[in-house]
């Protein structure tokens, strides 16, 4: 099933990607063709097939809830853009109502 | 004594009989990668005066006649997906994480330097592991040493280059479809991809995460035992990472297995497979005949197109998620000029991240959206399910499969990258492993009449390892591929 333009432009909004127009059309043209080949697994019967997401037989593993070191605040923000004491710095997200 | 002729395991001997230090064995392999990199750009960072150092300190504990570890002064590379905490930086061959210094190590890194290797630097990739060639590095592309106009393979192709043009004995990559097998095949080297769970993936940037796994290359079918030795095992960091007891691989590994049953799929040599490669692989299963192990045809349907197929769903679903994290705002690049954080996370992915990973992150994020769901990523994880079974049966008839690790060898820069559905064909004969979560390795079976490496590859069931790397042997010990030198390697060394 071709992919839309409109598609295209929607499906880069979830992924929180910024698309050129002429990237736009020659996505969906790709993407198209990609889908057209995985489409081919609709031949196949998998009417009492469980999907299987993860192959090696392990459950939940999980280790003991004990407080132990880990990064330093300094290391885990180290790598980012912008930070200040060990918080990460973002452009403001909510509107306080006091003048922008 | 020429250090870069050694394999790592001779290499290891000379070093532990005094014949050769880890120094000069750095030295040697600097040498080679200071004259061979303007050619092949196998490498993305480099240490050489930490390699140095500690090689130099290898010598000193060795002369102290303090124990070494397994890989003692062997020079090493890792592919740049693999988080390394001692200065050099982790891009993932991409512009997101251009310069981004990793806080910590990966588990197989500490290994490394835990068996004493002499870790030389960051190798060349596909960007986020993404790719078949090597060219969607945003840093330039690899080149195969067998031949400068044409790729590497990939992901792991720079990894591949720099263990074929024997600038390192051995070097780590990492396989999601097919990345360190396919690269494997067409530069000429041992290639190993580990049942999942086998090796630790904590450190290794997650690509897909039910399919990841890091795995050896290297010349021989030894050195690639050596190197899988020092780095499998259990880490309770990674919770896939599967409690299961480490063989030794080398204590068993000039064991022939008696009564081999091989099983040789039809599907693997269909239309697609180049005349060359499937003459040069059909070569080395008469060679197993001889040696007295028993061929069977077999099976396996759903393994090559619709197996791509669920690949190209399931991985870059796992990939629309995983490469979510790059933001902007915890590490890597962050794009100025915004509106707001809306703005701001869309300007520094899309400035951040090339064509390929945008393509496979927007497949992934359609596959997986409200009304796809369904027909796309849950089909395709049901297919796999269906792969798994093909496998377990064939298993239930014979000890392992083979065939083709590629269709073809190596193709030419820029050949395959306006099609990218042509691309991704080429993991055709080796997505089916990696879906089912089994154990795989292409070993060199043959050139072609221009000069170009061709690979058999051999798929063994869950935790097969060993008798997979026996496998190999006993065909490697009949055949001298791995002597053989590209033609860049040629000259004053």
């Amino acid at each position: 099933m071709p992919i839309s333009r409109e598609e295209v432009e929607k499906v880069a909004a979830l992924s929180r990607i910024r698309l050129a127009p002429d990237e736009v059309d020659r996505l969906a043209s790709q993407l198209s063709s990609i889908l057209a080949y995985v489409g081919k697994l609709s031949d196949l019967d998998t009417e009492t097939v469980e999907p299987l997401a993860h192959a090696v037989p392990l459950r939940n593993v999980l280790r003991k809830d004990e407080p132990r070191m880990s990064l330093s605040p300094e290391e885990a923000v180290g790598g980012a853009a912008d930070a200040a004491d060990g918080f990460f710095r973002v452009p403001r997200v909510l509107d306080d109502g006091t003048a922008a | 004594m020429q250090p870069l002729n050694l394999t790592a395991c001779e290499m290891r001997e000379a070093i532990g009989r005094g014949d050769l230090s880890a120094r000069e064995a750095t030295q040697s392999c600097l040498a080679a990668i200071e004259r061979l990199e303007p050619k092949i750009h196998a490498f993305l960072a480099l240490s050489p005066q930490d390699a140095l150092r500690r090689a130099a300190e290898v010598d000193e504990r060795r002369a102290r006649g303090e124990r070494m570890g397994l890989l003692a002064g062997i020079p090493t590379a890792v592919k740049d997906n693999f988080c390394t905490a001692d200065g050099q930086a982790t891009t993932c061959a991409s512009r997101i994480l251009e310069g981004w210094k990793a806080p910590y190590s990966a588990h197989v890194v500490e290994r490394l330097l835990g068996e004493d290797a002499i870790v030389v630097g960051k190798t060349n990739l596909d960007e986020f592991a993404m790719g078949s060639s090597t060219e969607n590095s945003a840093f330039g592309p690899t080149r195969n040493p067998w031949d400068l106009e044409r790729v590497p393979g990939g992901s792991s192709g720079g990894s591949a280059a720099a263990v074929a043009a024997r600038m390192v004995p051995l070097a780590l990559g990492s396989d999601t479809g097919g990345s360190i097998r396919q690269p494997a095949a067409l530069c000429g080297v041992v290639g190993l991809k580990p049942t999942y769970g086998r090796v630790s993936r904590y450190g290794l940037v997650a690509f897909a995460s039910s399919l990841d796994q890091i795995g050896p290359l290297a010349r021989t079918v030894g050195d690639a035992a050596l190197l899988l030795q020092a780095v499998a095992g259990h880490d309770p960091r990674d919770s896939t990472s599967v409690p299961q007891a480490v063989p030794d691989y080398l204590a068993t590994l000039e064991e022939p297995v008696e009564g081999l049953r091989i099983g040789v799929p039809k599907e693997f040599f269909g239309t697609g497979v180049d005349g060359e490669v499937e003459r040069a692989v059909r070569e080395a299963l008469g060679v197993y005949e001889r040696l007295g192990a028993k061929l069977t045809d077999v099976s396996l349907p759903r393994a090559t197109e619709h197996a791509i197929a669920a690949y190209y769903l399931v991985a870059t679903s796992e990939a629309s998620s995983n490469l979510a994290r790059y933001d902007g705002v915890h590490y890597g690049h962050r794009a100025g000029g915004y509106a707001d954080m809306i703005d701001m996370y869309m300007l520094s992915r899309s400035e951040g991240f090339g064509d390929e990973v945008k393509r496979r992150i927007m497949l992934g994020t359609y596959a997986l959206s409200a009304g796809y769901y369904d027909a796309y990523y849950k089909k395709a994880a049901k297919v796999r399910a269906l792969i798994r079974q093909d496998y377990a049966a064939v298993f239930r008839q014979v000890d392992v499969v083979m065939g083709p690790t590629t269709p073809t060898a190596a193709f030419r820069l820029g050949e395959k990258t306006d099609d990218p559905l042509t691309m991704y064909l080429s993991d055709v004969y080796t997505v089916s492993c990696s879906l089912a979560a089994i154990a795989g390795l292409s070993v060199p079976c043959g050139f072609t009449r221009a000069g170009l490496p061709v690979g058999l590859q051999i798929i063994g069931d869950a935790f097969s390892e060993e008798r997979l790397l026996r496998v190999a042997r006993m065909y490697e010990r009949e055949t001298n591929w791995a002597r053989r030198r590209p033609p860049v390697c040629e000259g004053k060394s």
